[in-house]
């Protein structure tokens, strides 16, 4: 290989001086000029002021011994401010001056002390460099050797390389045994579940009343005016036992009412909104934020997020951002008594894409 | 009498240090650690201090955090809040959620040690960034340091897992949507992604489990090979001893600069307290995540602004850039190109970043050990790609707060994403290209510099009327630091011995073309002097 | 601007400051005086012929070009027939009205017109047909329940607002303000009316004391200050990871640059 490299006529083996301070080793495609400079060797040593001045020695000292007083202060002041700065009076202010006394304490202890050591060192401790030698990291030829040796006896005297029958079964045995430990890691999730089918349904379905997040009131159909926008859970989702929240990250819905004039519903979706009132996931379809960044006169959605963008008015196709697909319209209807209430359920899986989707 | 107890007590006279470090010697035999140790010198630049950023904002991070675990309940039960904090009173909220509310309200200086921690956490990681930068700028990644390349990053992954399983613990609104987010891209992922989401959940999102999942990763798994990893990277430092600018004195086979004891350590030593201190005084006077405006987690609210920490940005962004539509159907299943293109994209970016070290030394085939740091101009190419990897990662971090740029500074976020994807795309060119361009100019100025001198200013009109400038010369010191480096060419193709030219081979010196075709070498001893006779 | 640099260059440039301090302090006196002049007059009679005369000819004067003259509406801006006086109160006494150019979305500015003139709008407007009117002072006080209020606020306001009110963008250019300034009667009329792009939240959405209580929770944060000190704008992990690379990461490397520095 290496002779590949030195192409150039302007190259020559490395010089002797080079050659005592490279390690050995290739050098590759890099030039080597003959007439490099040579390094001249340590610049003379300069005193500081506080090597030669005993005035400014002094004041060095003093400034260093005051600055390990300080932080003691710092410290003593920590422990004062935790006692003089109590927080039980449910005031946040309180906790504004606790924080800030006690932190402005431990930092002054904490600066104080940091300060002075490396003013210590930069003023009063001997300048003076130390040269260290460096060895090369492989370590000497004789060295190499010997590890060479304690593997070749090692290897001789088990028989690892001469016994293959033994040592591939080794190497099988080995290869197999953790697989127990990560049949295991199915218990991660309840082993009675399946998560695609989980996925695919939500908590509405025929006649579930839309209701209001957080407080679970009913809405009719009459109070969504133009404009607005409703956040919405199905009913009973606040009376759940288990899984609240399993089931609010699915069933989310923002509730909007447009002019049905701004609406271009596609035939088969005319009966699933009612009068301009229109019910979609809230669900992002990119990764899963809520998208509920509503505004009345673009019909615009926004996912805070990612910012994907849909449209309302085209049954939320997206318009802008990483999203592909439009978000899943609930269709909704009214009940006798005028109350919004669901068809059905979603008819395709809400929230983000999955491998199992289609 | 007197004399007497004199005599007896003068051996018992010796310091106390002294004796107190026999005895110990005695018991560890530490004396042959400390003499080999104690005066080895530790090479001076301000730059050789990051890692020990580093390395002390993630003491601050375990002292706190082992703090922070005596009160904080890693369960996600649902309580009723009644600690102090009027806006949240009766809230339903994760035990998790109401904990950290206690440590921040009803603790006094909880409020305290949970913002250092989650400061110091912030510094650690972005310390560990500029670290990198440096290490990689100046060359010291080269033999022998390559593997302690590889753990330095793997150290960089884990602060980063670290961080994002510790943002998740308060179970607050912010956090949630993050786990949300990771959700829905574990999701995305082809195959597997449904299952693991659902392992990863103890079930359908959100689940009752992922907080003291994480808490385990967070507080046993992740410290104990952050811990041991720093160990070993350390341990390399000792081994390679550290690397040095070049300099007069400084030869690639020794290592000048003030020795272990006193000097480094009284510095080492003050800085660990100045960087705690910095990090105290930052905790004392800025808030960091208020979970308490956060609220509680809830799958239907957001807050505008939804962002992960700086770190896992680019992440995030990645995922902003990505066009409409790249989903498809296909086979019956779902192939989410929105979520695979960014997560294969930073997985590309990594691994190059991972592999750089391998990549060079095999495009340079220099296999000798090198310990002393390059300065960047000196390697322009590798600087090069330096920033444009920078200009990259920058883009993406940007793209994490397109909404933030957008309101602040009066654009339309379609504006600031669409800018962005230009920037990821075309901006690392252009900073490679013109990076390359000023290393090239600043080390033809070097060239000047050793040749002609400093420009002094001093304008001299000759007997014969023409004015010249009069150029100071460089002293021996400084036209070492200017020259004292050495250039790569490209690699010639030549027939192995069996006469062929491998396609191996070809690449290589493909890349060796790339890398070294513009190069500018050290000015020689030869070069002074005719350089001089050409001019005077 | 351009005054304050003649007079500098005529001038010592402290006497400019001095000027513009001194004139400062009149028209903050002037302000102050004029301001608890209004409080002291009579209200505004809602009812009155008078009030809605008035307010009918600030509405000719000031906002007939773009709403046409019996705010029916033009090409250039929307019909106010049925908006009510909260409407009018909200766009007017935020400065959002009258509009300064065609953009995205009104911005903030400046009140042109007094209170009163505001009030003698709004009313004028009202009598145009029936719409939401401004609200009673109880619920806007601030003396409801914070933690119902947070929580209607994460619900429905802070995706927009962001958790903290310090506002967020929308598509195309548009954005939420924030709300660490804004008073309560105007916060209430926002909700109410649907301003810009904001969705309406009527009372059968969010009902009157749920709104008192989302304005309750605002004033706190607006009272109350973070308990972990500076908030950096509460914009979130950006702002905190900027702080920390700029002036954490910034002074530790300023302090590397002290360690390392050879000393005299």
């Amino acid at each position: 290989m290496a002779q590949d490299d030195h192409s150039g006529t302007e190259l020559a083996a490395a010089d002797s001086s080079h050659a005592e301070h490279d390690f050995a080793g290739s050098t590759g495609t890099a030039v080597i000029p003959h007439d490099a400079f040579e390094n001249p060797g340590f610049e003379p040593h300069r005193p500081r002021v506080t090597d030669e001045d005993t005035g400014r020695e002094k004041r060095a000292q003093r400034t260093v011994y005051t600055l390990f007083y300080l932080s003691i202060l710092g410290s003593v002041w920590a422990i004062a401010a935790y006692m003089l700065f109590p927080i039980e009076s449910n005031d946040v202010g309180a906790v504004r001056l606790n924080n800030m006394f006690i932190g402005l304490g431990a930092t002054l202890a904490l600066l104080g002390i940091g300060f002075g050591a490396v003013h210590w060192a930069k003023s009063l401790m001997t300048s003076d460099e130390a040269i260290d030698i460096r060895h090369p990291i492989g370590g000497s030829e004789a060295t190499q050797q010997g590890a060479v040796e304690v593997f070749r006896v090692a290897d001789e005297e088990s028989g690892f390389s001469r016994r293959t029958v033994i040592r591939n079964s080794l190497i099988g045995a080995l290869l197999v045994f953790p697989l127990p430990a990560v049949v295991l890691f199915r218990g991660l999730a309840p082993q009675d579940q399946i998560p695609v089918e989980l996925l695919s349904h939500t908590m509405w379905a025929k006649g579930t009343r839309l209701t209001l997040d957080p407080s679970g009131a009913p809405i009719r159909a009459a109070d969504v005016t133009i404009g607005s926008a409703f956040h919405v859970i199905p009913e009973g989702l606040v009376d759940l036992e288990h899984g609240r929240l399993e089931e609010k990250a699915k069933a989310a819905v923002l509730l909007m009412r447009l002019d049905p004039s701004e609406l271009n519903q596609a035939p088969d979706r005319e009966s699933w909104s009612y009068d301009g009132i229109v019910a979609y996931s809230k669900i992002c379809t990119h990764v899963g934020c809520p998208v509920a960044l509503y505004e009345q006169h673009t019909h615009h959605l926004l996912c805070p997020c990612h910012q994907s963008q849909f449209d309302v008015a085209n049954h939320c196709e997206v318009i802008f951002g990483p999203a592909k697909r439009p978000l899943p319209q609930l269709p909704i209807a009214v009940d006798d008594e005028g109350y919004l209430i669901a068809q059905s359920d979603f008819t395709e899986p809400v929230g983000p894409s999955f491998w199992e989707r289609h | 009498m007197s004399t007497a107890t004199t005599r007896s007590t003068a051996p018992a006279k010796r310091s106390f240090t002294a004796g107190a470090s026999e005895y110990l010697n005695d018991r560890t035999g530490i004396a042959v650690a400390i003499k080999g140790l104690g005066r080895k010198a530790f090479p001076d630049h301000w730059s050789f201090l990051l890692g020990e950023v580093a390395l002390f904002s993630f003491i601050v991070v375990l002292v706190s955090g082992t703090f922070l675990t005596f009160f904080f309940q890693a369960s996600m039960a649902e309580v009723h809040y009644d600690g102090s904090y009027v806006p949240l009173k009766g809230v339903e909220m994760s035990v998790a959620m109401a904990s950290t509310l206690d440590i921040s309200f009803d603790i006094r200086g909880g409020l305290f040690v949970r913002q250092m921690h989650h400061w110091a956490a912030l510094l650690f990681v972005a310390a560990i960034g500029l670290h990198m930068l440096r290490v990689f700028f100046t060359g010291a990644f080269r033999k022998p340091r390559e593997i302690n390349w590889v753990f330095g990053f793997t150290l960089f992954i884990l602060a980063m897992a670290e961080g994002f399983t510790g943002y998740s613990l308060p179970d607050d609104l912010l956090s949630g949507n993050g786990l949300r987010i990771i959700d829905g891209m574990v999701k995305g992922i082809p195959l597997i992604g449904t299952w693991t989401s659902f392992l990863i959940f103890g079930g359908e999102f959100p689940g009752t489990e992922i907080v003291g999942r994480l808490y385990t990763l967070h507080i046993l798994l992740l410290p104990a090979l952050v811990v041991a990893l720093i160990a070993v990277h350390v341990g390399y430092v000792f081994i390679h001893k550290h690397t040095q600018f070049a300099g007069p004195g400084r030869e690639p086979t020794n290592s000048v600069g003030p020795p272990i004891l006193p000097i480094y350590a009284a510095k080492a030593g003050g800085f660990v307290f100045l960087i705690w201190g910095v990090i105290a005084l930052i905790a004392a006077l800025f808030t960091i995540n208020p979970i308490w405006n956060y609220g509680p987690y809830d799958p239907s609210p957001v807050s505008a602004g939804t962002q992960p920490d700086w770190y896992i940005g680019f992440a995030d962004g990645a995922l902003r850039l990505i066009p409409p539509g790249w989903e498809f159907v296909w086979l019956d299943r779902t192939w989410s190109f929105n979520i695979l293109v960014p997560l294969i994209g930073i997985g590309v970016f990594i691994v190059l970043v991972l592999i750089y070290p391998f990549i060079e030394a095999w495009i340079k085939g220099d296999k000798r050990e090198h310990h002393i740091a390059d300065r960047p101009r000196n390697a322009p190419t590798r600087t090069a790609i330096g920033a444009a990897g920078v200009t990259f990662y920058a883009g993406l971090w940007a793209a994490a707060s397109s909404d933030i740029l957008a309101t602040h500074f009066s654009l339309t976020m379609e504006g600031v994403i669409h800018a962005l994807q230009a920037v990821v795309i075309i901006g690392p060119f252009i900073a490679y290209f013109v990076t390359k361009r000023v290393c090239l100019a600043l080390q033809k100025k070097d060239r000047e510099i050793v040749l002609h001198g400093y420009e002094s200013g001093r304008i001299v009109k000759l007997p014969g009327g023409e004015f010249i400038e009069v150029h100071q010369p460089l002293d021996e010191y400084e036209r070492w630091r200017l020259v004292s480096f050495e250039s790569y060419q490209p690699l010639m193709i030549r027939p192995n011995a069996r006469g062929k030219i491998t396609t191996g081979q070809r690449v290589r010196a493909w890349f060796s073309r790339w890398f070294f075709e513009d190069r500018i070498a050290p000015v020689t001893k030869g070069e002074l002097e005719s350089g001089h006779d050409g001019h005077h | 601007m351009t005054r304050t640099k003649r007079r500098a260059g005529r001038r010592h440039p402290l006497a400019t400051v001095a000027l513009l301090a001194l004139g400062l302090v009149f028209t903050g006196g002037a302000y102050a005086a004029l301001s608890s002049g209004t409080v002291a007059q009579a209200e505004v009679d809602p009812n009155s012929q008078q009030t809605i005369e008035e307010g009918k000819k600030l509405f000719q004067a000031n906002c007939a070009t773009c709403h046409g003259l019996e705010a029916q509406g033009t090409a250039n801006g929307p019909s106010l027939i049925g908006v009510g006086a909260a409407s009018v109160d909200f766009q007017v006494g935020t400065g959002r009205m009258p509009m300064q150019m065609q953009g995205p979305q009104a911005q903030e500015k400046p009140v042109q017109f007094t209170d009163d003139q505001v009030k003698q709008l709004a009313y004028f407007v009202a009598s145009l047909g029936p719409g939401p009117d401004i609200p009673a002072d109880h619920l806007v006080n601030g003396g409801g329940d914070a933690a119902n209020g947070a929580e209607l606020f994460r619900i429905n306001c802070a995706m927009c607002h962001n958790v903290a009110g310090a506002g967020g963008a929308l598509t195309e250019g548009k954005f939420a303000p924030a709300l660490t300034d804004v008073s309560g009667v105007h916060i209430y009329e926002a909700m109410v009316t649907g301003p810009q792009n904001m969705p309406v939240f009527n009372d059968l959405n969010i009902s009157p004391e749920d709104k008192r209580d989302v304005i309750t929770y605002l004033k706190y944060l607006q009272d109350n200050r973070s308990p972990g000190g500076f908030e950096l704008g509460s914009l979130g992990p950006v702002a905190e990871g900027l702080f920390i690379w700029i002036f954490g990461l910034g002074s530790i490397v300023a302090i590397t640059v002290w360690i390392t520095a050879k000393s005299n």
